[in-house]
């Protein structure tokens, strides 16, 4: 279906045409790269060297400074610690997150696909609607049930939180994954005795390593940029790195160090960009899986 | 039969929790938001019946009705700024240039970046003391005004400039997945008529490109209604009202101001307003689909 090779006669020698395409092309490039650069220069900055207010001058000399503080001094209001717990919740929301929601929508789409079992397609609708739907609706019943059990601001919460709200999208791209795979291979499988397990286990979770993959790219992704859901369910000692980064920003008293401000913007943009630059093909595939789902 | 019936069993068993997640957490939650939107809850949920007394409440809410309103401009504009910049951007990079994957790196790198970033980049970038006002002003240009996120008039905007820049990208990769797709035949025939490369693009490509558009354009609209992390990173709904969003006048009446009937009467129209949005889109699908079996 797809060509990988671009449409269009062979460029002509260069024409006043192709010289507006770049022009085009690199002004937009621009557009897109200026604010990363702003970032990388504003951190390594000193505040007097900021305030001469020359944003997008390099630094007259390198000052890491900011970073270091950003990293393990920046203050939340009066508490002063940096971002680096904030690091390390994120790790530990998104890790054991990700690593449930893909196992449970591997587990979805293989049910709902091949197995089909008595109200498989209302479940499906249901779990489509409830992706649609704005999280504001859900949110103070959850609290109170949460709370009741016992899961409201921990640790367990939250992720709980991230796997549930994640079923529609992964059973989504699962199941359009395992209603390709050949039914056969699951009958043949279910004559010479084995069960659903068994199929799951042997079979079908080794052909869907790239769907595994790319789900589970989208949903790293996904949780660790959330910000809503961990400022309401993980609680102030588990505050996602998004969350910490917002007070750090926008609570500070008395001045603003935009230097540490960008230091800590950075970091927490890091994990998600170097899983965008490492694998771009795989988040390309995953975030045009995702759209389909529109 | 009795096989059959163990064997689907156990793929029973296995959708179980998510059966649970469905009908208690996705049903459940909303029933109950619902039923508190039609009380007078404040801290604590009531059940003393109001009618429809926080919805006449909600519309008659300044800061609702700004919220609103603030969520249509950013909306249409967010929405037709992507998908026109990322359309363009997917259009020349179809042109045979070089360095293709590069641009389309730089192109997509911002919108793995999360809301809460995107909105702080860009408050630095427009700060007015600090930002591109100061620089420009440096060069000699005194009178060079970009007060975006401090200006009432402007702030939304600012929301919009960092929207598009953050989602162009997932427009691009979209449309010039469909442009790729299209045969080459098309344009060998369109080439032969003599029809210029741009009406090419806009007659030809543009049409065929309709439905993944549409699909990219959802997405994006999907997001409007939920547009929240922006917000409170980049403006706080600030200055005034001028950027404060619905779901934004919903987190802070529900866990800010303690007004749980306001709060749910809100969250209840927005769900509305994500019906209304989505069941044309489907019914139309849906449509389709019936008469592509039928041909």
């Amino acid at each position: 279906m797809t060509k990988s090779h671009p449409n269009g006669p062979k460029p002509a020698r260069i024409t006043a045409g192709r010289i507006g395409l770049y022009a085009f092309l690199v002004a937009a490039a621009l557009f897109f790269l200026l604010p990363l650069y702003t970032m990388v220069v504003t951190s390594l900055k000193s505040m007097d060297e900021i305030r001469l207010g020359q944003i997008f001058a390099l630094p007259a000399e390198l000052d890491f400074s900011a970073w270091v503080t950003a990293w393990s001094g920046a203050c939340m209001g009066t508490v002063c610690v940096g971002i680096r717990s904030g690091f390390w919740n994120s790790v530990a929301i998104t890790v054991p997150a990700v690593a449930l929601s893909v196992f449970i929508g591997a587990v979805n789409g293989y049910a709902l696909s091949l197995w089909r079992p008595r109200g498989a397609n209302l479940l499906f609708g249901l779990l489509m609607a409830g992706g649609l739907i704005p999280y504001q609706i859900f949110l103070y019943p959850m609290v109170r049930a949460m709370a009741n059990i016992g899961l409201y601001n921990s640790l367990a919460g939250i992720i709980l939180v991230h796997v549930i709200f994640g079923l529609p999208l992964v059973t989504l791209l699962f199941r359009n994954y395992f209603v390709s795979v050949p039914e056969e291979l699951c009958k043949a499988a279910r004559v010479d005795g084995a069960g659903f397990w068994r199929i799951f286990f042997e079979i079908m979770l080794p052909i869907a390593v790239p769907m595994i993959v790319v789900v589970s790219m989208l949903q790293f992704t996904g949780i660790w940029n959330d910000f809503l859901l961990g400022l309401v369910f993980a609680g102030r000692d588990y505050l996602p790195m998004t969350v910490q980064l917002n007070n750090i920003v926008n609570t500070t008293m008395g001045e603003r160090t935009y230097n540490v401000n960008m230091a800590a913007t950075i970091l927490t943009a890091v994990v998600p960009l170097a899983i965008y630059f490492l694998s771009g093909r795989w988040f390309v595939r995953g975030i045009a899986a995702g759209a389909v789902k529109g | 039969m009795s096989i059959k019936r163990k064997r689907n069993l156990s793929a029973t068993i296995a959708l179980l929790p998510t059966w649970f997640a469905a009908v208690v957490v996705f049903i459940g939650t909303m029933a109950w938001s619902i039923r508190l939107s039609f009380t007078n809850s404040t801290l604590f949920p009531s059940s003393t019946y109001v009618g429809f007394a926080q919805y006449s409440k909600l519309f008659a809410s300044a800061k609702w009705l700004a919220s609103l309103q603030n969520v249509l401009i950013f909306g249409v504009l967010y929405v037709a700024g992507c998908l026109v910049l990322g359309f363009l951007l997917a259009a020349a990079l179809d042109r045979k240039i070089r360095f293709e994957s590069a641009f389309r790196t730089i192109f997509l790198y911002p919108y793995a970046m999360s809301f809460v970033v995107t909105g702080l980049i860009w408050q630095w970038m427009l700060n007015p003391t600090l930002g591109i006002q100061a620089s420009v002003r440096s060069l000699g240009w005194e009178s060079f005004v970009l007060d975006w996120v401090v200006n009432r008039d402007m702030a939304i905007y600012a929301l919009v400039l960092a929207g598009v820049w953050q989602g162009a990208g997932l427009v691009m990769v979209i449309a010039l997945a469909g442009i790729r797709g299209i045969e080459a035949e098309q344009w060998k025939a369109a080439r032969i008529d003599g029809i210029p490369v741009w009406r090419i693009y806009v007659s030809i490509i543009l049409p065929q490109l309709g439905p993944a558009l549409a699909a990219a354009g959802m997405l994006l609209a999907m997001g409007v209604i939920k547009t929240y992390d922006i917000v409170v990173a980049m403006t706080n709904g600030g200055p005034g009202n001028a950027t404060e969003v619905p779901a934004k006048f919903i987190m802070d009446n529900l866990f800010g101001r303690q007004n749980l009937g306001l709060a749910t009467a809100g969250a209840t129209v927005l769900v509305l307003g994500v019906i209304i949005a989505v069941a044309p889109f489907r019914y139309a699908m849906h449509m389709r689909n019936q008469a592509k079996g039928a041909a």
